[in-house]
């Protein structure tokens, strides 16, 4: 019995102490869901050149990752899918603005299942055909801000409201389509291309404003060096290469 | 945020989890029974079975919902071609995903509540002649019928809490599938505390009022059994 209640308490020590063990290399990347392919070859890559270095990745809406900064989450680096995101990090003292560079561009697109119609226009994405729209939550999404803003200058936005499922974040919106729940969806043409054989794209959404990935080391950060080394690494030929590969274009 | 817009979505929880909790009980009672007393190591698997959804991770609880709910899921695309229904995304589709989380919970608490019936009291039912149904509804429900409550009450909180498989399985559309817990998770992403800390009161006041009323049930039982 002692033998049991002794090999469980060190097996608890054990996993308790797991994440600690994370060593003085390990470089936090707070980067917008959108980014994810991109991001973890970028990363893999990275650790290629630097050995001993490691790159943790931390994917979610832009919004939901800046929460996570002011609250104190040991991030790194920060990559958002908007320019208004960032702003607010700026605001908020968390980001060093002498290292903000916008990294890559992207275009919003709207993508229909399979078997759905193809719509020409905004307009022909009526309640019959299109029961259900996924779009990441305007309130903190920018790829649903950004769909908003497009559907607001089309009158649409109003009408579309009750068709209209908000997500956690864009990956969500692309997989609900995916999987035909929602007929049509709006997102990256980045996030398009991973799901080809799923969903096909409609048509490309005219934005006002231009979507763009602005990077930044945060102020909290304890090995400055380390990030700003990633995102110059982001930068450079190979990690434009590597972002080119899944479609983004140059900011 | 004023106190009124919680009103949709706790009116909404609370329909959520009391349908639910209904559903989880009538099947984990059902369950309880068909299980019977006797232990087998057929039983026990079956049972460690029926138990995955409290273990396994509401997200993996939701994706394998919307597999099998999905339009695309064998279930779903019957739903679909048949009856024309379509669960994702509807209020409906939360009901089925609390009650498939909650009700381990049901079935837990409905078996250990038969099995402390006396086996004795069942027997001297059925040499009198009693049939099966009746032995249960007469003998052994009434008997264990407080600790089958038990079951619920914790069913019902989970339900309540449900978040992770009603996200997948029912979305989070505002005055249709958001629930408290959903709301309360949107309100923090959006940066909106102020929101966010009256839905918080406002689930908290509703848990602790429902607990109170549960208690009040079970003490005026046990008063009822001993007199």
């Amino acid at each position: 019995m002692h033998r049991i209640a002794r090999s469980i308490v060190i097996s608890a020590m054990i996993l308790a102490a797991a994440p600690f063990h994370a060593s003085a290399a390990d470089l936090v990347v707070s980067a917008a869901a959108s980014l994810s392919n991109a991001f973890a070859e970028i990363g893999k890559a990275y650790e290629v050149k630097h050995p001993g270095d490691k790159i943790v990745l931390n994917f979610a809406a832009s919004d939901v990752l800046l929460k996570q900064i002011e609250q104190g989450a040991p991030a790194d680096v920060f990559a958002s899918a908007d320019e208004a995101t960032m702003d607010r990090a700026a605001q908020s003292n968390l980001v060093d603005t002498l290292t903000r560079k916008d990294f890559a561009g992207n275009t919003l697109v709207l993508i229909v299942g399979l078997s759905a119609k193809s719509p020409n226009s905004l307009n022909d994405l009526s309640a019959a055909d299109y029961p259900h729209i996924a779009i990441g939550n305007p309130d903190s999404v920018p790829a649903g801000r950004y769909a908003k803003e497009a559907l607001t200058s089309a009158d649409g936005w109003e009408k579309l409201q009750s068709q209209i499922v908000p997500t956690q974040n864009v990956r969500q919106a692309l997989d609900y389509v995916a999987r035909d729940e929602a007929q049509a969806g709006f997102v990256y043409a980045t996030d398009a291309q991973t799901q080809k054989d799923k969903v096909r794209v409609a048509m490309t959404v005219p934005t006002s404003t231009q979507v763009r990935y602005p990077i930044a080391v945060t102020r909290a950060s304890k090995q400055v060096d380390l990030a700003k080394g990633f995102v110059d690494y982001v930068e450079s030929a190979d990690g434009r290469a590597i972002l080119s590969r899944y479609g983004f274009s140059a900011p | 945020m004023m106190l009124s817009e919680a009103i949709v979505p706790l009116l909404l929880t609370l329909k959520v989890a009391t349908l639910a909790t209904v559903f989880a009980s009538i099947v984990g009672i059902a369950v309880a029974k068909f299980l019977g007393r006797r232990r087998t190591f057929a039983r026990d698997v079956v049972e460690s079975l029926l138990t995955l959804p409290l273990v396994l991770p509401p997200t993996v609880l939701g994706y394998y919902l919307l597999v099998v709910l999905g339009h695309n899921g064998f279930f779903g695309a019957w739903l679909m071609r048949d009856f024309g229904i379509s669960l994702i995304f509807t209020w409906q589709g939360a009901v089925i995903a609390a009650a498939v989380a909650a009700f381990p919970l049901t079935l837990r608490a409905a078996r250990a509540a038969f099995s402390d019936v006396d086996a004795q009291l069942e027997n001297a039912a059925r040499t009198l002649g009693a049939s099966e149904s009746e032995v249960f509804f007469r003998v052994t429900f009434p008997l264990a019928w407080r600790g089958v409550l038990a079951g619920a009450l914790l069913a019902f909180a989970r339900a309540m809490g449900e978040f992770g498989a009603t996200l997948m399985v029912a979305g989070s559309l505002p005055g249709r599938t958001q629930t408290l817990s959903l709301a309360i998770y949107d309100a923090v992403m959006a940066g909106d505390d102020a929101r966010a800390n009256a839905l918080v009161i406002v689930s908290l006041v509703t848990a602790v009022v429902v607990l109170l009323i549960a208690a009040r049930l079970l003490q005026r039982t046990q008063r009822m059994t001993l007199t």
